[in-house]
């Protein structure tokens, strides 16, 4: 299979990553190769075999749910001073609801 | 001094021969004096790392030293340190200082290690010769006009250059064992699971796993002991009793000190696509461990020549998940203008991203989209599966499994940066043992062309002590390891 310019420009917009047509003329070329090498694998028979999603068969842990950090408002103080905009402790981002 | 061993640096610091100022120093001036030319380094601090070395000075006049008490290592700069510069390789992070520690970072600065800097790598770890960093390529010390391999090759070439005695790295699709291997390195990816991936920034969390990268086997035995552990924040990391990755290394040796020690041979490691000067050294490494009293069997890795097609289905697919968090609003990248939130969103990624980040994040979500998830992500795992399977047969037959770790020695710079393909090909022999979450390592066997060479051994889940001895048995008997590249005294 091969994919067509429109696909890469939809992907792209469910990536969230903005491309240009030229970009995206570029980038179908090269996912076509790689998927030509991903290919490979539609071979294989693999009736009966169990996806493995993971290295470990073990299963998830699970914690109690409470609060286990101390300091929460210096910490959040510490990770909003690396924001690129804040204000009275909240993240800014474009206005999203008029 | 600063060319011994990580025990000889210790015995050094605990007898006061050496203070850890004055070792921390010694190896600050190296970086100032070589990193403008190999560029294997991102960030250096010397004023952090001195502070760090007066702290470690105090335990160790105290009689509180550990084995790495007052040694200075590097760390991949994917490793999250707190006050500290983090960039991933990436734009997208070049104003990241992050606000914690790592648990690899925390641990290390437990045991009095001092953090010597942070080193360059592949954007977000993607990439196999380090041209992908933001922060531009890194020189192998062996030879300017070749890669040093990738992706943590700022610290294989930081350590081979001696620049730093010791290094972490990363581990996803080879990128501990393959600049180990392009830069006469021992180097080490543990059992998934082993080491916490807290505060290591992800790229695919089902496959990530950190690792020392040092001279020796022995070096890389006491990193481990610092790195491994359990640890509750990473949901994946193993409760396990505490190990001591060096036990085996201390038993007396006769002249077969591996007798009884069955290494399988699979065909598919033999077969082609290796070079033949690789190939060569790979069968000298062979005969020496029958010399040590090893006895080879042959096996077979059939679903193997699957595993870098599944792989780059796999990876790209956490890759795009895990990748999402890098939309500008919480740190990071932000574009500077934009219309909306979606825009502010595109534009941050796009301009923050590097082309090959971008790809695999767009293979990723192409693979995991309505239609195409069964054929391409669901079978991937299925194919996981057959690759460990094959593993696990294999290891009903032998203890270690052994062959190349790279098809070739050091490519030249430029060569693949514009082939995606004939780069991922070049992990050709790594990537199945991330798919299946197997601990291995890769260890210098020689030189061709003035270029080392790497061996990898391989091993059943949780043998890392034993892969660490027979690696070390054989540098026991080599010299390989001992080669430093000219021009960096």
């Amino acid at each position: 299979m091969s994919l067509t310019l429109e696909q890469v420009h939809r992907v792209a917009h469910l990536a969230r990553i903005e491309i240009s047509d030229g970009e995206a003329q570029n980038t179908l070329g090269q996912l076509n190769e790689i998927f030509s090498l991903i290919e490979e694998m539609q071979a294989v028979d693999t009736r009966g075999v169990e996806p493995m999603a993971h290295a470990q068969d073990v299963a998830q842990r699970l914690r109690a749910d409470r609060v286990t950090e101390s300091g929460q408002r210096d910490q959040r103080a510490a990770f909003q001073e690396i924001a690129p905009e804040t204000e009275a402790g909240l993240y800014l981002v474009p206005k999203v609801i008029e | 001094m600063i060319t011994d061993s990580l025990q000889a640096l210790a015995s050094a610091l605990a007898t006061r021969k050496v203070s850890s100022v004055e070792l921390t120093r010694q190896y600050l001036e190296r970086i100032a004096r070589h990193n403008p030319q190999l560029n294997a380094f991102i960030t250096v601090d010397e004023a952090a790392s001195l502070t760090q070395a007066s702290a470690a000075d105090e335990r160790l006049a105290k009689g509180e030293g550990g084995p790495l008490t007052g040694i200075p290592i590097a760390h991949k700069d994917i490793f999250c340190a707190q006050g500290w510069l983090t960039t991933c390789g990436s734009k997208m992070l070049n104003n990241f200082v992050s606000p914690y520690d790592a648990a690899v970072i925390a641990r290390f600065k437990a045991a009095g290690a001092v953090l010597l800097g942070k080193t360059n790598m592949d954007e977000f770890a993607m990439g196999s010769s380090n041209e992908t960093s933001f922060y531009g390529p890194v020189k192998n010390p062996w030879k300017a006009d070749c890669v040093p391999g990738g992706s943590s090759g700022g610290s294989a070439a930081a350590v081979a250059a001696v620049l730093a005695p010791a290094a972490t790295g990363t581990d996803t699709g080879g990128s501990i064992r393959q600049p180990a291997a392009l830069c006469n390195l021992t180097g080490m990816k543990p059992t998934y699971g082993v080491v916490s991936r807290y505060g290591m920034i992800a790229f695919a969390s089902s496959l990530d796993q950190a690792g020392p990268l040092a001279h020796s086997a022995a070096d890389c035995a006491l990193l481990l002991n610092a790195m491994a552990g359990f640890d509750e924040r990473d949901s994946t990391s193993l409760e396990r009793p505490r190990e001591d990755y060096g036990k085996e290394l201390a038993a007396a040796a006769d002249d077969r000190p591996l007798a009884g020690l069955k290494i399988g041979l699979p065909a598919e490691f033999f077969d082609h696509g290796c070079s033949p000067d690789v190939m060569q050294l790979v069968e000298a490494a062979i005969a020496e461990y029958r010399k040590l009293g090893a006895e080879t069997v042959a096996v077979n890795l059939p679903s193997m020549q699957l595993s870098v097609a599944a792989y780059y289905v796999i990876a790209p697919a956490e890759a795009s998940s895990n990748l999402a968090r890098f939309d500008g609003v919480r740190y990071g990248y932000r574009a500077p203008e934009y219309q909306d939130l979606n825009d502010m969103y595109s534009k941050s990624r796009a301009q923050g991203f590097g082309a090959e980040v971008k790809r695999r994040i767009l293979i990723g979500t192409y693979v995991l989209s309505h239609g195409y998830y069964d054929a391409y992500y669901l079978q991937a795992q299925r194919i996981r599966r057959l690759i460990a399977m094959d593993f696990a047969k294999a290891f009903q037959q032998c203890d270690v499994i052994l062959g190349p770790t790279s098809p070739s020695t050091a490519f030249k710079l430029g060569e693949k940066a514009a082939d995606p393909v004939q780069m991922y090909l070049s992990d050709i022999y790594t990537i199945a043992v991330n798919l299946a979450g197997l601990p291995a390592l890769s260890i210098p066997c020689g030189f061709a062309g003035g270029l080392p060479a790497g061996l990898q051994l391989i091993g059943d889940y949780f043998t890392e002590s034993r892969l660490l001895n027979v690696a070390h048995r054989y540098q026991q008997a080599s010299d390989w390891h001992l080669q430093r590249p000219a021009g960096f005294n």
